[in-house]
């Protein structure tokens, strides 16, 4: 750091500026950011993406392996998947899958399929990938089927709606009983502070599985899936947000005691003043770190309570909903791919983790 | 006239311990302090570090609230306002007229603001409009000696020096009748303190400033201050004009602070006579004189009563019964 005043591009670089060029010498984090938000985009484009109706049962092709996208033929480029022929095993009468040499099912982009809404508005048929001709019980299955003949790589799709906005409600929700809460005791101390304190102890010293699986169980069986996901978000970030208020507390705190804080409030500068312009800038970047480490512990928290049944139901598709199904070894050694749902689970929890160190790193700038 | 009147400014911190915050003791940070301040002069406070020079300049700009005594202060020519009373809302008003320089250059300034609206935060608070406000940094930038472009710039691009003229600048901006200045050049290389130091007393001429410069030690003292008061552990030992007191210092530890500061001459190697022992704990003071441990020229009476601030020559008070014999 010197006093060259001819240096413009830095010496007047902003907050944000200055994190970003920190942060983007985090290579892992920065990777993490954009599988981050691929994943949202995911979220988003859940239907398009997704080839079959995640909903649509049929019997005739329960646990169909998974099938690839040929490219070429004997003709050239031409994407297509062979059709498949379903059989009885006389030995075992295990349903297996052939492929039938004489049907070719050729793919295109852009195809017809079931209908949906984009965004909730748009009524459309059109999916990114699908059969140039669909014709009945004839589908593309990149990541086969279950035991009621549904599209594993379309419910995981829809799935990563669910489970990845879930995880941010719940954040949302945290963070706003956090910044409440922490803000209230690193602000007034004393007696509010002790006993704002003492609750979160309790309340983390508390085991998670059985509070949330006496919480969970309350829930009537009644409610609507849509009632069950708020009940659900309300029930994980009853407990997330104590480490955030734990972050906000202990940057109020340290913020009190700041010299420029001191300066300011010297100027008769009133209190909201200070807040909006001296303390509030100084820990979004913290706030913010910190939420990205929270949001895995949510969605993680969501994945094992609908795994274990505790959480989301059917017909509402969440990944520990499709984990459910490779609960059992029997069914996992007839139908491996069903273990595959576990993958984005990883993959998002690991890209988060990360994405959340580099943010942390890059918090503040300027220490 | 005076600009500030401090008189039996007393600032206790309690020692709590349980869950029900007994109070089981008290740190005396200040201990009857008394001084006047004079419209456009300086008067340097000066002890080691805990002696308490801080908490009685945090308590004149009512960062702190005194347990006892009382700090008047002259807001203009007319009025004389005790502060120690006063409540949050009330000395809002006031907070303009004593502004506060920091030891640290690096803290003061908010990282995220940029220089220019640093130096204006005490203009948009007081309600300055937009483009005075404008044209008074571009001033306040020239009068510590800043280019006007330095106001676009975020204060992580200038060295401490520079940062500490930042300081100055916003201290500036209210014209106030009073400036604290808590150390401010201890932060700072050798070199940059003498820049900073010309600095403010080129501005004390110019714009007529009361100053309580705060140090700890006598070193760059003796080029700012009219009159220097002695702390410690609390208690004022010893006041008196500037030159006086270096030439005929009255008190054992201001003795011992003078032949602490480094001489810039290679062959004056004496031997350091630094004060044996450490500071007496402030919570815990010794019985009479605080300084009777460490002092070379303590007598019985010094272990039993503690001496009272005199005066022993005109305009000269010391806190030692020996006072009139170290005079000879």
């Amino acid at each position: 750091m010197s006093g060259s005043l001819t240096d413009d591009s830095l010496a007047s670089a902003g907050q944000l500026r200055l994190t970003w060029l920190r942060f983007k010498r985090h290579k892992l984090a920065f990777v993490s950011l954009f599988i981050v938000i691929l994943f949202y985009l995911v979220a988003i484009f859940a239907d398009f993406l997704a080839i079959n109706d995640p909903h649509a049962v049929d019997a005739r092709r329960g646990y169909l392996p998974p099938q690839a996208v040929h490219f070429f033929d004997s003709d050239g480029f031409n994407p297509h998947v062979s059709g498949m022929k379903g059989q009885r095993d006389m030995k075992t009468f295990k349903q297996v899958y052939v492929p039938d040499p004489n049907k070719k099912l050729s793919v295109t982009l852009f195809a017809r399929g079931y209908e949906y809404e984009l965004f909730g508005l748009i009524s459309t048929d059109r999916h990114l990938i699908g059969l140039a001709k669909p014709e009945l019980l004839d589908g593309i299955y990149l990541l086969g089927t279950d035991a009621l003949g549904r599209d594993l790589f379309s419910r995981v799709m829809v799935a990563t709606r669910i489970s990845l906005s879930i995880g941010l409600a719940s954040v949302s929700l945290s963070l706003v009983l956090g910044i409440l809460l922490g803000g209230i005791s690193g602000l007034y101390g004393g007696l509010v502070d002790l006993f704002i304190q003492r609750v979160i102890e309790i309340i983390r010293s508390i085991p998670t599985i059985p509070l949330w699986m006496g919480l969970a169980a309350a829930l009537p069986n009644t409610w609507s899936v849509i009632q069950v996901y708020f009940a659900i978000t309300l029930i994980i970030s009853l407990i997330g947000w104590t480490e955030l208020a734990r972050v906000v507390r202990g940057r109020f705190l340290a913020l009190r005691e700041e010299d420029f804080v001191i300066a300011a409030e010297l100027v008769g500068a009133s209190q909201f003043r200070i807040m909006l312009r001296h303390m509030l800038p100084s820990f979004t970047s913290h706030v913010i770190a910190a939420v990205s480490l929270a949001l895995p512990a949510m969605i993680i928290s969501e994945t094992s309570l609908s795994f274990l049944g505790l959480g989301l139901r059917p017909p509402a598709i969440s990944w520990g909903i499709l984990l459910q199904d490779a609960q059992n070894v029997q069914v996992l050694a007839g139908a491996p791919w069903l273990l595959l749902a576990a993958v984005p689970v990883i993959v998002v929890i690991l890209a988060f983790n990360f994405l959340g160190d580099g943010l942390r790193d890059a918090a503040d700038p300027y220490g | 006239m005076n600009v500030l009147e401090v008189s039996g400014l007393s600032k206790h911190f309690p020692i709590v311990a349980g869950i029900l915050r007994r109070e089981i003791g008290r740190v005396r940070a200040a201990d009857d302090v008394n001084f006047v301040i004079e419209k456009g002069k300086t008067l340097a406070l000066v002890g080691e570090s805990g002696c308490g020079k801080t908490t009685v300049a945090r308590c004149i700009l009512r960062a702190l609230r005194p347990t006892a005594g009382a700090i008047r202060f002259a807001p203009d020519d007319e009025r004389m306002i005790d502060l120690a009373p006063l409540s949050r809302s009330a000395l809002r008003p006031l907070r303009r007229h004593i502004q506060l320089i920091f030891q640290d250059p690096y803290a003061s300034l908010n990282p995220r603001m940029m220089v220019g609206d640093i130096i204006a935060e005490p203009l948009v608070v007081t309600g300055v409009p937009g483009p005075e406000r404008e044209a008074r940094v571009r001033e306040l930038l020239d009068l510590v000696g800043l280019p006007a472009v330095a106001r676009l710039r975020f204060p992580h691009a200038f060295s401490g020096g520079q940062r500490q003229r930042i300081g100055i600048a916003r201290a500036l901006a209210l014209n106030p009748r009073l400036i604290v200045a808590d150390e401010p050049v201890s932060a700072l290389d050798v070199s940059v303190q003498a820049q900073i130091i010309n600095l403010l007393l080129d501005l004390q001429d110019r714009l007529g400033l009361s100053m309580l410069f705060v140090a700890h030690d006598l070193g760059v003292v003796r080029h700012v201050s009219d009159r220097v008061a002695v702390m410690y552990v609390g208690r004022i030992v010893e006041v008196a004009p500037t030159t006086e007191l270096y030439a005929t210092p009255l008190h054992p530890y201001t003795r011992a602070l003078l032949a602490a500061v480094p001489k810039a001459d290679p062959e004056a190697r004496d031997a350091i006579t630094a004060p044996r022992g450490e500071v007496a704990d402030p919570a815990n003071p010794p019985p009479g004189c605080a300084f009777n441990p460490r002092c070379p020229f303590v007598i019985d009476r010094c272990r039993q009563d503690r001496p009272e601030l005199v005066e022993v020559a005109p305009g000269h008070l010391s806190a030692c019964f020996r006072a009139t014999e170290l005079m000879a």
